[in-house]
């Protein structure tokens, strides 16, 4: 298999002012992930609002730099210093974003859309780059009349069609998809995940899928990554993660999920308390450990680093007594 | 292929052809009748401005020795040779009021387009640069808006010397800060929307970003501004042409004929009322035209 993207120990911080005279604050949003990625695969991370998910994905997009760590696409840096370098790598990764209300510019025609990252990055003449993007509004499902009109004029389904259409454009081998389908109907939701599929099937594509829609994730992903306040705190094969949690963030994740109940493999149905903590004032020692019900005075002390347990990282120190099924 | 392939779009279609927004905008445009007037106004005054050479009845700057204050037709003493009546050296008011509406024209348009031009670049740039570059320009023109609009062109026409020309930068650097403010504020709303990270991840540079990504979303507030704009220029200019700085006599403009024949009011209404009817008119066409576009234009007061 060939690795398209590996991140290694990718940071990202953000500097908070909290008035005139106090010292700014540093936000660590994404703090220290790694992953590889393979073509034709596809790794989701998930968590609740503010882990850092979608921070991590602008990051993974190159719309910002890491603050700390590096990026590698096709074993490259990312932050090569030379430019015409940064521009190659910058094709090979597109992004399809939450919103297909906000994504697509609203005073552009959907053929200009499309054209435009030819445009940039291509010299092929006019008709060619028409060309192209007709050929593409045909395989994601859309007419052709579709090509001269406005977004407005589209139904939040077609418009995300035409968001992975535009992805699609440079033929990128990795596209990353930033919760693409939870401002879609559920209906439509199905439409859009199967074509993301189909696609990544036909063109060998990978995907970083960011949601927190678990139902999603279980049906789309080959590898999951939980994260919880900017950390990777679990990280394994879809099925694996599912089926047997390590961590127990991830069970209560899990349990959270709303689903028939069918007797077997029946997880309990643990909801948690609290909020997650300020990323500005993490907690010490484990980050989760305020929220857990298997906290100890070691998680209070000791920030858990990531560990295999049985075929999955792992970021606790109870992972065992999590799996033993103890509760 | 799954369903995915099996309903590619709805069945219903819009009616006939779908609305672009530039027609969409029309169609609400239209339903305002100030505006309307407005907008017919203005295209009359165009299309008197351009066609002034032959629908003036005499020469702006020629002076009738023995025709001199000839009150207005409708007027006892007035004749059908001068329709509006003569001023204190003998020139036709009418002839002169139509060249010195190619004049306003000229004015507002060149006023708008330097304001609207140089207050978009820095406007974008600032928003863009943010840090020193947006603090320089922001504070800049805070300093401009502070001092009294008119006191500042008088100023900078006293240091370019008076003149038609030096008059209409003066109006274009004094209305810059509300196009550069308003070109800033639209450019970091648009700034934070997706598609804009989205033309980022296609590889666009700054400048295409700007200019080709942003600006046109920040059309709608700009246009509005720029047709008040040139009613605050021929205003503006008008008021520099009154004070004796802007164009120079015997130049047909509205402010200028203003200014020659205060001393008459009492004697001949005729020589003040009508230059002053006609930038009164041709502003207030403006203001009603602008505040019809904005209604149209800003989606927020759509229905």
């Amino acid at each position: 298999m060939t690795v398209v993207m590996e991140a290694k120990g990718v940071r990202r911080y953000y500097e908070v002012k909290k008035g005139m005279l106090a010292k700014a604050a540093t936000v660590r949003a994404v703090d220290g992930v790694s992953f590889t990625l393979e073509a034709g695969r596809t790794l989701a991370i998930v968590g609740e609002s503010g882990c850092g998910k979608s921070s991590l994905a602008r990051v993974l997009a190159m719309l910002e730099p890491p603050s700390d760590g590096e990026l590698l696409i096709d074993g490259l840096p990312t932050l090569a210093p030379e430019a015409d370098r940064r521009v190659a790598l910058r094709r090979a990764v597109q992004m399809v974003f939450q919103n297909p209300y906000g994504s697509l510019n609203p005073r552009h025609t959907v053929g200009r859309i499309l054209e435009e990252p030819l445009e940039i990055n291509t010299d092929l003449s006019r008709d060619q780059r028409a060309e192209a993007a007709r050929a593409i509004l045909a395989r994601v499902g859309l007419r052709p009349e579709a090509y001269g009109r406005y977004p407005h004029m589209f139904s939040g389904g077609q418009r995300q069609r035409i968001a992975i259409a535009r992805a699609l454009m440079l033929k990128p081998r990795v596209v990353i998809a930033d919760e693409p389908v939870s401002a879609l109907d559920i209906s439509i939701q199905g439409q859009i995940l199967n074509l993301l599929m189909d696609l990544q099937e036909e063109l060998r594509l990978a995907y970083i899928f960011v949601s927190h829609d678990l139902g999603v994730v279980h049906h789309i992903a080959d590898e999951v990554m939980v994260m919880y306040l900017g950390r990777p705190v679990e990280h394994g094969e879809t099925g694996l993660l599912f089926d047997r949690p390590a961590h127990p963030y991830t069970r209560a994740l899990l349990g959270s999920r709303p689903r028939i109940q069918t007797g077997a493999n029946k997880i309990p149905r643990k909801t948690l308390s609290g909020e997650l903590p300020s990323p500005l004032r993490p907690p010490p020692g484990c980050a989760f450990h305020q929220r857990c019900t298997f906290a100890t005075e070691l998680c209070k002390r000791d920030r858990p680093e990531l560990r295999q347990v049985e075929g999955r990282a792992v970021a606790c120190h109870h992972a065992e007594t999590v799996l033993g099924g103890a509760d | 292929m799954s369903e995915a392939a099996a309903t590619p779009t709805p069945q219903t279609e819009p009616v006939s052809a779908p609305l672009t927004p530039a027609r969409e905008v029309w169609l609400h445009f239209r339903q305002n009748k100030g505006a309307m007037i407005g907008m017919y106004f203005i295209i009359a005054l165009v299309i008197v401005a351009i066609l002034a050479d032959l629908l003036a009845p005499h020469s702006p700057i020629v002076q009738y020795r023995e025709a001199l204050l000839v009150p207005p037709v409708f007027q006892d003493g007035g004749s059908w040779r001068f329709i509006l009546g003569t001023d204190d050296i003998g020139r036709d008011i009418l002839s002169r009021l139509i060249h010195g509406a190619r004049l306003s024209i000229i004015i507002g348009f060149i006023v708008v387009f330097l304001s609207l031009g140089f207050g978009v670049v820095l406007g974008l740039s600032a928003a863009f640069a943010r840090g020193t570059v947006e603090i320089l320009i922001m504070r800049l023109m805070d300093i401009m808006l502070a001092l009294p609009s008119l006191l500042l062109a008088i100023v900078i026409v006293a240091i370019l010397g008076p003149g038609l020309f030096n008059a209409m930068i003066a109006v274009s650097i004094v209305s810059l800060p509300h196009f550069t403010r308003l070109a800033r504020a639209s450019a970091m709303s648009e700034l934070t929307r997706e598609y804009v990270s989205s033309a980022r991840i296609a590889g666009a540079g700054t400048l295409r970003l700007m200019f080709r990504t942003v600006l046109p979303n920040c059309m709608a507030p700009l246009i509005v501004q720029a047709t008040l704009g040139f009613s605050n220029a021929i205003l503006d200019a008008a008021a520099l042409g009154f004070l004796g700085l802007g164009a120079q006599p015997p130049t047909p403009e509205w402010g200028t004929m203003l200014a020659g024949s205060l001393q008459y009011v009492q004697r001949a209404w005729w020589v003040v009322t009508f230059p002053g009817l006609a930038i009164l008119l041709t502003v207030l066409a403006f203001n009603l035209m602008g505040d019809g576009l904005r209604d149209a234009l800003d989606p927020k007061l759509k229905r």
